[in-house]
């Protein structure tokens, strides 16, 4: 079996802090890290792999040239391949002007049986890039899949999360698969394997090399623009109740049933 | 020191591991019970910790000692006994195999050692044969095909849970000193091998030591290790190797008491302020800092010189463990006591760091011993 | 597109540390905005010597013009209305007056005839109603078919969806195929008065940073929105309005995956959105028998339990309990964080509640710096105490 996992390298969005006089993010020292959700994926393809010898697991993502190490971690973890598509051309993109570039990037490596990606990433929260690349490549998609149960005869039987259960839902190959955390328990790397990883060539492609004009990706092809960003006000620190454990709560109590909020 | 991506990576990977891993109720087991954790163990092989730089083609992962350090410090820095899990399969139990092992012996003892599949331990030290390693008495006298061992080896770290063990023994009584001793790997289930009571430590209490006992022991000369009479070298050449693992260490441990003293001192208040506040305690925490940065230098410098074979290493090696590890005592002290009387108390890290700190002046060469390498080396 | 003017740049590197997403470098003393760029235009504020600028681009447009109504995606579950479709409504209602149009909810299902009064007693002006077998429930290709198409016949200006499980499947392939723009999770949707565009304002960076989009040159204008984020609008029965019926026709391999079972969840049903009291728990709690005090407390004041990300990643309770960034958004009148550290992305999913008590061991947590009460104490000792006080009340009002 062929699977493409496709990956995206993220700021630790649990690390970023905002400079509480200036109101912005300070972004120095958070480190990139590989999508969690994305981490998911990929151990789920590699997952299938092991059960199936003789497949691949190819990672792609778009991104600037530093997400080569978190591709590195993904051939560290097992996967046999890396592709990165990187241009300035591809910036400012949103997620549909991304779901294009990673389209064109998967139809250059030829034919697949699954594409496995994470439901959303930390810094956009979208969910909105799976959806898209599987319509744009033409195969169904199943979002939010927290268990696959079997891939049998090209179909592939998978329990889609909802908020109140789930839904076991038959699909044929090729398709896409979004993963949720609750998937799997990403493997490690191992010593060696980052050893390995890093005697790799990890290809780099760019708008030309796969097959893309200018104005069908990045900041361009994008439908949606940001008009301002901002960082929330915050909500303003209230009052921290004083003395003992008994009177602060009877304090509370007070205070919260004068205001008929119990 | 600038880290290259490949050793950032690694150092990502234990980190991670160790923080997720290591849970407060494996540590204080282990510090409560002093027993093995079989299941830690297996987690940390699967990663490869155990055969860290030990070659590919003997069943490691081809890194180097640069990789080695990385992975010490950052095990040693969330538990410093567990990161002994990983350091004797790379150092005291598959040093002597590499150094002189033959192709015969490396695929049978050192590829179940690499996966961490067997467990091999390091038995040079004595009842009376500490810092004077040359004056070990345990003998090995030849019959026929096999040789006879018979002796006491003393503060065997792992030999309660060892498949294996490396014992240096007197082959030549006619030869005084550290000539005459030579190497042999003994397989710890042979007849004639028993074990000591397991020892009550101050610290990096979860990997037993004890006593190794050999009465008799017939080990085939298949299994004598390195040429007659020259396996002092072969254990003076693991000990210089294991000195940087010890530097790790200690650099991890010292780590480990920075960031307990720094997250204390911001948190403690005293006299209406942060203890951080008073240049008492935040001018002994940048000493700490000081001395934990050139701790770590020396050992990754003393292992790039390593892995270019360079004749400096021996000496760099020494120099960082003797540094790092009188480093890391000063630095339990000072953590110790700016946490004041909790310091004191079991619930606070400090306690553990202290008492497993007070080792690594002592094993794998006592500072004193390293005194003795430095100084050798400049005075001849 | 972003760029800087080289000759007024003096060098300062004001801009390469405002950059959220670190896309600006110095090449000597000249910035240099690279391929990370998002065009979000925070540099140009912040540079003192106007040295950044933002240009528009000429692109090939749609005919905006041709564009009319708020459309709202009416989700149904065997045959009842989420909640959150009925937020949308009266949101669109906002929208469609301030655009001076009308409001439409879109309906798929089978024989799901009676919901139609419901969308018109909660403000919709027409329901566009499709009636088939192969919608009977969700599945991503039947939907996208059917609602593309109404999409691509009456040209709706505005689409919005919410974003539950099903609204963030389908919204993003009904984009692609309308060749449109979806912003997800926005928790505020405006109308630029000047040319009557939508601004959809949502959360990034795990709730760091709020970001206000556009649409300019796409139709339909399309928006997830969360469930508790829109007011709920009145109801009114004696509203009236139009059905107007869509026909899909589904052929043989239109409808590529199957449905093989449907299993609902045995815990006891969640509904953080609908309550008006939680009482959440986090890592403070130290294990899952902490709940069950939490329960108490929240009995005692009519209210349900809700969770941190760290309580279900621990195990201790299920991701339906979850309140925060990727689980549900909630606006309670009380919302109590015993043991909660206040991570950012729990912040994201409950600091619009009413109030908000915060019970932590830490009195440097930064939980404390959005809640109207703090209590510094360990919530095993402090929430017995409050339990007891409200006996006390209880009995003092008897």
């Amino acid at each position: 079996m062929r699977i493409i996992v496709c990956a995206k390298q993220v700021p630790d969005t649990n690390e970023v802090k905002i400079d509480p006089v200036k109101g912005t993010l300070i972004r120095e020292g958070v480190p990139s890290i590989l999508n969690p959700d994305d981490a998911n994926a990929l151990e789920a393809a590699l997952t299938i792999r092991d059960q199936n010898p003789g497949s691949t697991v190819s990672v792609i993502s778009m991104g600037p040239p530093q997400a080569m190490y978190m591709l590195r971690e993904c051939l560290a973890m097992g996967a046999d391949d890396a592709y990165l598509l990187s241009s300035r051309a591809f910036g400012g993109a949103d997620t549909c002007a991304t779901s294009t570039t990673l389209a064109a990037g998967i139809r250059k490596l030829g034919k697949f049986d699954l594409i496995i990606g994470g439901r959303q990433a930390i810094d956009g929260d979208t969910a909105q890039v799976g959806p898209q690349l599987a319509q744009r490549l033409g195969i169904p998609v199943v979002t939010y899949v927290q268990k696959i149960r079997e891939i049998k005869d090209g179909k592939v039987i998978v329990e889609r999360q909802l908020e109140d259960g789930f839904e076991v839902i038959e699909v044929k190959m090729p398709c896409m698969l979004t993963a949720v955390k609750e998937l799997n328990t990403p493997r490690y790397m191992t010593i060696g394997r980052i050893e390995e990883a890093f005697t790799k060539t990890i290809t780099v492609w760019n708008e030309n090399d796969v097959g893309l004009r200018p104005e069908s990706c990045g900041l361009k092809a994008s439908p949606t623009q940001v008009m301002r960003s901002f960082t929330p006000p915050p909500k303003g620190k209230g009052e921290m109740l004083t003395g003992t454990i008994p009177e602060m709560a009877a304090a509370l109590v007070k205070k919260l049933s004068e205001k008929h909020v119990i | 020191m600038i880290f290259s991506e490949k050793h950032q990576l690694i150092r990502k990977l234990v980190r991670e591991f160790a923080e997720k891993e290591f849970t407060q109720e494996l540590l204080d087991r282990l510090d409560e019970t002093g027993e093995f954790d079989w299941e830690i163990f297996r987690k940390m092989a699967a990663a490869g910790f155990t055969g860290t730089k030990i070659p590919k083609e003997y069943g490691g992962q081809g890194s180097d000692y640069l990789s080695y350090v990385i992975m010490m410090e950052e095990l040693a820095r969330v538990s410093p006994v567990l990161s002994i899990y990983a350091n004797t399969s790379n150092s005291l139990g598959g040093g002597p195999l590499l150094f002189s092992g033959t192709e015969e012996q490396l695929q049978k003892y050192l590829v179940p050692t690499a996966k961490g599949e067997k467990i091999m331990v390091f038995a040079l030290t004595e009842p009376g044969a500490g810092s004077d390693a040359g004056s070990i008495t345990t003998t090995a006298v030849p019959d026929g095909d096999y040789f006879i061992l018979n002796g006491r080896k003393t503060f065997i770290s792992g030999a309660p849970v060892a498949d294996y063990c490396i014992v240096y023994a007197r082959t030549d009584l006619t030869q005084k000193g550290s000539r005459g001793i030579s190497a042999f790997i003994v397989d710890m289930k042979l007849p004639g091998v028993s074990l000591g009571k397991d020892e009550n430590k101050m610290g990096i209490r979860g990997y037993p030591t004890c006593d190794v006992i050999l009465e008799d022991v017939r080990v085939h000369k298949s299994d004598l290790l390195g040429e007659l009479n020259k396996g002092f070298q072969n254990a003076m050449k693991t000990l210089d190797g294991g000195r940087l693992g010890v530097a790790a260490q200690s650099c991890g441990i010292g780590q480990a008491c920075l960031d307990e003293a720094v997250k204390y001192a911001k948190e403690r208040k005293q006299f209406g302020r942060r203890i951080a506040d008073f240049q008492g305690i935040s001018f002994m925490i940048a000493d700490m800092a000081a001395e934990l940065a050139a701790a770590k230098e020396l050992t990754y410098n003393a292992a790039i010189l390593k892995d270019q074979n360079s004749k400096d290493a021996p000496v760099a090696c020494s120099m960082a463990k003797y540094f790092a590890s009188e480093m890391c005592n000063r630095l339990a002290y000072k953590a110790v006591q700016i946490h004041g009387g909790y310091g004191y108390i079991k619930d606070y890290r400090v306690e553990r760091l202290y008492r497993d700190a007070r080792i690594m002046t002592i094993y794998e060469g006592t500072s004193q011993v390293q005194q003795m390498v430095i100084s050798g080396s400049l005075l001849k | 597109m972003v760029n800087v003017i080289a000759e007024k740049c003096r060098g300062c590197t004001k801009c390469v540390k405002a950059c959220p997403f670190s896309a600006i470098t110095m090449e000597g003393k000249l910035a240099v905005i690279g391929p990370s760029c998002t065009n979000c235009g925070v540099c140009v504020d912040v540079c003192p010597f106007n040295a950044i600028e933002k240009t528009d681009e000429e692109t090939r447009t749609v005919d905006i013009s041709a564009y009319h109504d708020v459309w709202v995606f009416a989700e149904q579950r065997d045959g009842k209305l989420m909640g959150v479709s009925i937020e949308l409504l009266g949101e669109g209602r906002k929208l469609a007056n301030d655009i001076g149009c009308k409001l439409c909810a879109v309906l798929c299902g089978e024989n799901v005839d009676h919901l139609i009064d419901e969308l018109f007693a909660y403000g919709a002006d027409k329901v566009y109603y499709a009636n088939k077998p192969e919608l009977k429930t969700y599945n991503t290709d039947a939907y996208t078919k059917t609602i593309y198409e109404a999409i691509a016949k009456y040209k709706p200006e505005i689409v919005l969806l919410g974003a539950t499980h099903i609204g963030r499947d389908l919204g993003p392939c009904l984009a692609v195929k309308c060749g449109t723009g979806l912003t997800a999770d926005c928790t505020k949707l405006d109308i630029d008065p000047e040319d009557k565009k939508l601004m959809q304002t949502r959360p990034a960076f795990g709730g760091n940073l709020m970001a206000t989009i556009v649409c300019p040159r796409h139709r339909p204008q399309m928006s997830t929105v969360r469930p508790g984020v829109m007011a709920k609008p009145q109801r009114d029965d004696s509203r009236k309005g139009e059905v107007i019926m869509l026909n899909p026709v589904f052929k043989e391999g239109d409808i590529r995956t199957k449905v093989l079972e449907i299993v609902k969840s045995v815990t006891e049903h969640v509904s953080l959105t609908d309550a008006d009291v939680i009482v959440s728990g986090g890592r403070g709690l130290g294990g899952p028998e902490g709940f069950d005090l939490l329960r108490q407390l929240a009995k005692k004041l009519g209210g349900v339990i809700g969770a941190s990300r760290a309580a279900v990643d621990s195990g201790w309770i299920d991701h339906a309990y979850q309140v925060g960034q990727t689980g549900t958004t909630v606006k309670p009148k009380l919302y109590i964080a015993c043991g909660i550290s206040g991570a950012i992305q729990h912040l994201a999913g409950m600091q619009e509640s009413g109030y908000i008590v915060a019970i932590n061991k830490n009195e440097n947590a930064p939980i404390f710096e959005i809640a109207d009460y703090g209590i510094v104490g360990d919530l095993y000792k402090v929430i017995p105490a409050i339990i007891e006080e409200l006996d006390k009340l209880e009995a003092s009002v008897v």
